[in-house]
């Protein structure tokens, strides 16, 4: 496992609270199993074998906002959507993180027109936005990864 | 923030019989958020315990407003947001678009280029086909088919993103033929895919098609016969499911269709597991359509060089002063089609594919209509789930292999 090496003669390691707490949240990361559209088929191909997200703790999608604490949207939203998206993020228990995936999410991408959201932030807060249209199941990787380094420099209280 | 929209029982109630309302049946709601429904479906269920008594198909989560914005966008811009409307076929929306543009103005498609059509189109018919395999075995609960499926997918993505330089919305096939030949390595690449395929398929059924648990789930559940399906004007492997072999690529041959031989696989008992066997005999035949185009590819130009609709290649406009024109003119005004309208249909692994095109002598269309495959087999919900378990209802949904943004546009 390599960890033996780090653990010394004593067998105690010493860390802060905040540096274990958010090493466990990043390595047990439960996304939220949830597509809208073009960008959910990449998702799950960076779930399936060839990318396979489990190398980063994201092998097990819930289907239930109530388990989960990633909330990747995958596509673009329509304002009939939107509200639908707004509640299963409010049923998300907390800490959460959002992702939002390619440019419609990001953004409204191509379409700059009455029917979808300009933007899923307009709804929800985003922790990180993936460009591309779709983005490739490695542009997700990276995205996950990023959003791993901006929680492992989470900070519980602002420390004297 | 918006407020959040709820329905109370008594404005659905038309939908539902009067037990609903005295509390002898459950009205219960599923999706838009579900991992079954194959995106943002939102169907609402009346149950008498665990039997299906009626199912009301909410469609609309996906709206995206492509045919409106089309109106805005020149013929060449408007062309990639087709790409987006069924994200499982794009090369065909794609295809279908350059058919209608053809037809309304003067162009030709090579002979190059229509075979590469013909090989890229079918490749897309079969990574469409994989998915499906892979994502309602999975709802069924075999895991391994889709990880086995996924990663053949990502072989004729490859080749996509060879042609093209993206994964999905390639947006490859334009007015005229294609964007640009494809590069030396297409051909090895596509090779190897025949090789591989049909193996692969044979490996697929090894786990599926004799296996007591798929058959127990998929066999006589989801029964629809031939005549309530035209009359629902469905079409593609649910329709063939039933026994009539109907296929736009027999029926109205596009893109030289005709040249191929290949066979309409049909099944008389037009149920989930009909249009299984449908399906995967269907990706057996695209193997050998890509094969059989593959082994008699043409040479020759891959765009029609009429350069009042195609841009001029780059080495032209240095030295040529009408090339030059003929470059600004359509990337700042457009081409310009002739007045008149026309309907195109092609084959999607869902079933037809029309596009109702109409220009008024503007370099934008005045009107793009498209006919998609999905929103009937949406409308048979409530036919197909009549009677039927829950637990079944996961499995008509992925038999009828609805694509959300294909239902929505």
């Amino acid at each position: 496992m390599g960890l033996e090496q780090k653990l010394g003669n004593t067998g105690v390691v010493t860390t802060t609270l905040e540096n274990a707490v958010n090493w466990s949240r990043t390595n047990s990361m439960w996304p939220m199993l949830f597509g809208l559209a073009c960008c959910a088929i990449e998702m799950m191909a960076a779930q399936a074998a060839n990318y396979d997200m489990s190398r980063f703790g994201m092998e097990l999608m819930r289907a239930s906002p109530r388990q989960s604490d990633l909330m990747i949207v995958a596509g673009r939203v329509s304002q009939k959507m939107a509200p639908v998206l707004r509640n299963l993020y409010d049923q998300m228990p907390d800490p959460k993180w959002v992702i939002a995936m390619g440019d419609c999410a990001a953004c409204g991408g191509v379409y700059n027109n009455y029917a979808v959201l300009q933007g899923v932030d307009e709804v929800v807060p985003v922790d990180i936005y993936v460009a591309g249209c779709p983005p490739r199941p490695e542009g997700l990787i990276n995205g996950v990864v990023a959003l791993h380094n901006k929680i492992k420099g989470e900070q519980f209280a602002k420390w004297k | 923030m918006r407020e959040i929209q709820e329905f109370t029982l008594d404005e659905l109630k038309h939908l539902f019989s009067p037990k609903a309302l005295t509390g002898e049946t459950m009205v219960l709601n599923m999706g838009p958020q579900h991992p079954s429904t194959h995106g943002v479906l939102r169907l609402i269920l009346e149950l008498d315990g665990e039997i299906v008594l009626n199912c009301v198909p909410d469609i609309g989560y996906l709206h995206t407003g492509i045919e409106k914005n089309m109106e805005g966008k020149t013929y060449q811009k408007a062309e990639v947001l087709t790409d987006r409307m069924d994200y499982m076929y794009t090369m065909g929306n794609n295809l279908v678009y350059c058919l209608a543009v053809e037809k309304l103005t003067e162009l030709k498609s090579p002979a190059r280029a229509d075979a590469i059509r013909v090989i890229l189109l079918e490749l897309s018919r079969l990574q469409s086909h994989l998915l499906w395999i892979g994502t309602s075995a999975l709802d069924l609960g075999a895991m391994s088919v889709f990880l086995y499926a996924m990663r053949e997918r990502e072989m004729i993505l490859d080749v996509f993103e060879l042609v093209s330089g993206q994964r999905m919305m390639t947006t490859f096939i334009r007015p005229g033929g294609l964007w640009r030949d494809v590069p030396v390595e297409f051909e090895a690449a596509v090779k190897k895919i025949v090789e591989v395929f049909p193996k692969r398929i044979d490996s697929y059924e090894a786990l599926l098609t004799k296996n007591p648990i798929f058959m127990d789930r998929t066999k006589g559940i989801g029964k629809i016969d031939t005549k309530t399906a035209l009359a629902w004007d469905v079409t593609g492997p649910t329709l063939r499911a039933t026994g009539l072999a109907h296929d736009i690529r027999k029926a109205n041959p596009y893109c030289g269709y005709e040249q191929y031989d290949f066979d309409i696989p049909t099944q008389t008992t037009g149920d989930v597991y009909g249009r299984y066997q449908v399906r995967v005999e269907e990706m057996r035949q695209s193997v050998r359509i890509v094969e059989q185009a593959l082994n008699k590819l043409p040479y020759g130009p891959v765009r029609d060089n009429n350069p009042k609709f195609v841009p001029p290649p780059r080495s032209e406009i240095g030295v040529s002063m009408e090339a030059l024109i003929h470059h600004f003119k359509l990337w700042t005004e457009g081409f310009i089609p002739p007045v008149g309208s026309v309907y195109c249909t092609i084959e999607s692994p869902r079933g037809e594919m029309g596009l109702f095109l109409e220009s008024d002598g503007s370099p934008k269309p005045y009107r793009a209509h498209y006919r998609t495959p999905s929103v009937p087999l949406l409308q048979i919900m409530p036919i197909l789930s009549k009677g039927c378990f829950v637990a079944d209802l996961i499995g008509i949904i992925g038999s009828i292999d609805i694509v959300l943004g294909d239902t929505d546009r």
